[in-house]
């Protein structure tokens, strides 16, 4: 432990730990705007200089240890003035453009020159002319409005592996990139949109479609119908006020009554049913030895992405399952639109999701458009709804709760836990052992699988066998898990694994790239503890169990991956190169 | 050793990866040596770099451009920078530079087809007191007026041969 003095306070803190952190402890906010709570830092911005008794220079809070004895004072007129001066730098370099900025009202750069009172532009500005890349559909980038922070790079590099992004060149002409200014759709980016989520200003954003969504309520010959997914019931709150981590599952589906939406259902009654047909993917390879252990997830977009481009010798391993908000869709657009007689070339299914890579998924090959049309139509994130609700007015902290429409709404405690990372793994446990066992398991809260360690690991018996799984998430977690699989595979031995999650964000989908920003450990925490209440709160907390999802089969799919079933809620996967340029 | 114009450019890339596999600082090294050997780091090289040392191309292509010695695009025989700083700007470089454009039908940045001129506008080459400036290889041109474009060119258009 090291003890020192913070503007007079003493404290006491493990030794290495920087001054920020320290200054935190005893109630001290040292104003930061390049170091994020989840990532390294990075010393980019300056703006947390802070003195120490006895030296001539400012140090950077964010990255200088404590040491003992020392003697820190964080604000007086010179710091401040400092500071102040840091930030009209970099708002130099940077558009006063926040009137027309998606991240209005909701940026870091913003907030700072507001809390500082900067009144004056005091430097001229040099503006870098570089045009937005809206190649992806999913997040454009918008180079002018970065101040190099460094943070998506972080992202980008070392927290998702994927390395799409860079920082190229230097001093004042250094710009975000691809390798080579190629455009980000011809880079390795999987759409996970955490950079988007962790960008301080408007400089990385989602693809904005509200403007579609609203379009299509308005035509009159669109039945429009919507879904949202696990995650989103447990953040959206956050945009209006609401307690962190509350489960809005009620409100949600009245506030999307009210903007005019005639079918409200569910992502979690899909998470159900690819519950249903992983499951028995599961014990067909498990039991019946047909096909590749381990199995693999493959619900999250980012993730099938990461492993086409990444690990395409795992292609085989992979559940051909489609996510659910894909299943909900496809049902929506045959079964439902059977049921009701509707033409589903009028049906116009939006989904609300926590999460970028969707936008991405929607389009990413012929299965997703099963149904014959596009199964779904648009894709909008958490963030993006958030501001829908307040363009139409809704007060959404006080709504009443309402249900979700029969049949596509129905959900069971598994489906909900999908949000959070593991909980796809728990809940196909949760079938997987009543299918195989015939018996249900006595403690169905799996807890070495929840949690926000990197990687988890267990062996969970099941009848006479034992099922050895890891859960992964945050896509630089991969690496341990399937470079042991390969190695066994190499050798010729027993799989090291028979079941393996991954999610690409990490936390799961509670903390997507689509989410309400601000998001830190402690908040996936929160969010994903509002799903566990949600599941707990379920009599039924078997997928398999969910009566509606066995009177879709039933009634219509037949038997789980039977041809029907096969046809559509499967899909393949293919290499892909991770340059296209 | 063959000689390098029957190697293949995976080979010759191989070969000085090869080199300096396992020594600090190897990549910068690498680069040196690729650019010595082809006047410029080729986007292909890059990848095949990224690949052969197992070094994203995003890492590869930041030590690049954290360089101004490391070039990305092929150099011409001559290469004609236009200066742009404040002072060459305020006397006109833009028409200079326009010139120059029309009289070899290529952009910023680009280079003929014939792989004689390659043309950058660059900021301050620091010889304001002679501006507008232009660059040709090492030869500074001072005062330039719209007119003489042609004539500096062509010199340079006859030694084609
Ligand atoms: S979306 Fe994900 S993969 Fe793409 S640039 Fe951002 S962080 Fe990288
Ligand atoms: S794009 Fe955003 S996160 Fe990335 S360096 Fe620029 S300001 Fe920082
Ligand atoms: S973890 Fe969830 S939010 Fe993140 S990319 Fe995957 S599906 Fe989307
Ligand atoms: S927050 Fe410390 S340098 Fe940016």
């Amino acid at each position: 432990m090291v003890k020192a003095r913070i503007n007079g306070i003493t404290v006491k803190v493990p030794e290495g730990t920087t001054i920020l952190d320290a200054a935190h402890k005893v109630q001290i906010k040292i104003p930061t705007l390049c170091k994020h709570p989840d990532l390294r830092a990075t010393g980019a911005c300056g703006v947390c200089i802070v003195k120490i008794k006895g030296s001539q220079k400012m140090v950077r809070a964010c990255c200088t240890p404590l040491e003992e004895n020392m003697e820190i004072t964080t604000h007086d007129p010179e710091i401040v003035a400092v500071r102040r001066s840091v930030i009209e730098l970099i708002l130099s370099r940077h558009p006063n453009e926040c009137l027309t900025c998606g991240r209005n009202q909701n940026c870091e750069l913003q907030k700072l020159a507001s809390d500082f009172g900067v009144r004056r532009e005091s430097f001229p500005q040099y503006l870098p002319d570089i045009k937005p890349d809206t190649s992806t559909g999913t997040i454009v980038l918008e180079p002018r409005k970065c101040i190099s922070c460094g943070r998506c790079i972080t992202v980008c590099q070392e927290m998702q592996n994927v390395w799409a992004l860079s920082m190229l060149e230097r001093g004042i002409d250094t710009r975000i990139s691809p390798a080579g200014d190629i455009s980000l759709a011809d880079s390795p980016c999987v759409n996970c949109g955490q950079c988007s989520a962790h960008c301080p200003t408007g400089a990385i954003f989602e693809n904005d479609e509200t403007a579609k969504v609203w379009q299509a309520l308005q035509d009159e010959n669109k039945y429009c119908i919507v879904e949202i997914a696990p995650a989103v019931r447990v953040a959206i709150g956050e945009a209006f006020g609401l307690p962190l981590g509350q489960n809005c599952t009620g409100k949600l589906y009245t506030a999307l009554r009210r903007m005019g939406f005639e079918a409200v259902f569910d992502t979690n009654f899909g998470a159900d049913v690819t519950i249903v047909e992983e499951a028995h993917e599961f014990v067909e390879r498990f039991v019946h030895k047909k096909g590749a252990l381990p199995l693999i997830t493959s619900c999250c977009p980012a993730w099938v992405d990461f492993m086409e481009k990444f690990y395409p010798d795992m292609i085989e391993h992979f559940s051909s399952c489609k996510s659910p908000h894909q299943i909900v869709g496809v049902l929506s657009k045959t079964y439902y639109a059977r049921k009701k007689r509707l033409d589903p070339a009028n049906a116009y299914v939006v989904s609300v999701m926590p999460c970028t890579a969707k936008k991405y998924e929607i389009k990413r090959s012929g299965e997703m458009f099963a149904s014959g049309h596009q199964d779904i139509d648009v894709s909008i994130t958490t963030r993006e709804l958030g501001r829908m609700i307040k363009q139409a007015g809704i007060d959404f902290a006080s709504l009443p709760d309402e249900e979700s429409d029969h049949i596509l709404g129905e959900y069971s405690g598994a489906g909900t836990i999908f949000g959070v990372t593991g909980g796809v793994m728990e809940a196909a446990l949760r079938t997987a052992y009543d299918y195989i066992t015939g018996g249900k398991l006595k403690n169905i809260d799996f807890e070495n699988v929840r949690g926000l360690a990197g990687v988890k690991e267990g062996a969970v018996p099941v009848g006479s066998h034992t099922v050895k799984v890891a859960v992964a998430h945050g896509l630089r977690n991969v690496e341990a898990v399937l470079s042991k699989v390969r190695l066994a595979k190499a050798r010729g031995e027993e799989p090291p694994y028979h079941f393996i999650e991954v999610m690409a964000c990490p936390g799961g989908c509670v903390g997507g790239g689509g989410q309400p920003y601000g998001v830190t450990d402690e908040l996936r925490v929160k969010r994903g503890k509002g799903l566990y209440k949600d599941d707990e709160a379920h009599t039924m907390r078997y997928s398999h169990e969910n009566p509606w999802v066995k009177k879709v089969y039933q009634d219509f799919l037949g038997e789980p991956l039977g041809t029907k079933a096969k046809e559509l809620l499967h899909a393949a996967y293919k290499a892909r190169p991770e340059y296209k340029k | 050793m063959e000689s390098t114009k029957e190697m293949s450019v995976k080979d010759q890339v191989k070969a000085i990866a090869g080199q300096w596999r396992d020594r600090e600082g190897n990549l910068i090294m690498i680069l040196h040596q690729i650019q010595g050997k082809f006047g410029y780091v080729p986007r292909e090289v890059a990848l095949l770099l990224s690949r052969e040392l197992d070094v994203p191309l995003a890492t590869i292509y930041e030590v690049i451009t954290f360089y101004n010695y490391f070039k990305l695009e092929k150099p011409g025989k001559y290469n004609i920078a236009v200066c742009m700083g404040t002072a060459c700007y305020l006397k006109g470089a833009s028409q200079i530079l326009d010139a120059v454009k029309d009289l070899l039908n290529i952009d910023e940045g680009e280079t003929t087809p014939d792989g004689m001129f390659r043309l950058d506008a660059v900021r301050c080459l620091g010889c304001c007191g002679l501006a507008p400036v232009i660059m040709i290889n090492d030869r500074i041109y001072g005062k330039v007026k719209k007119e003489q474009v042609m004539e500096i060119l062509a010199a340079y258009k006859k030694n084609k041969e």
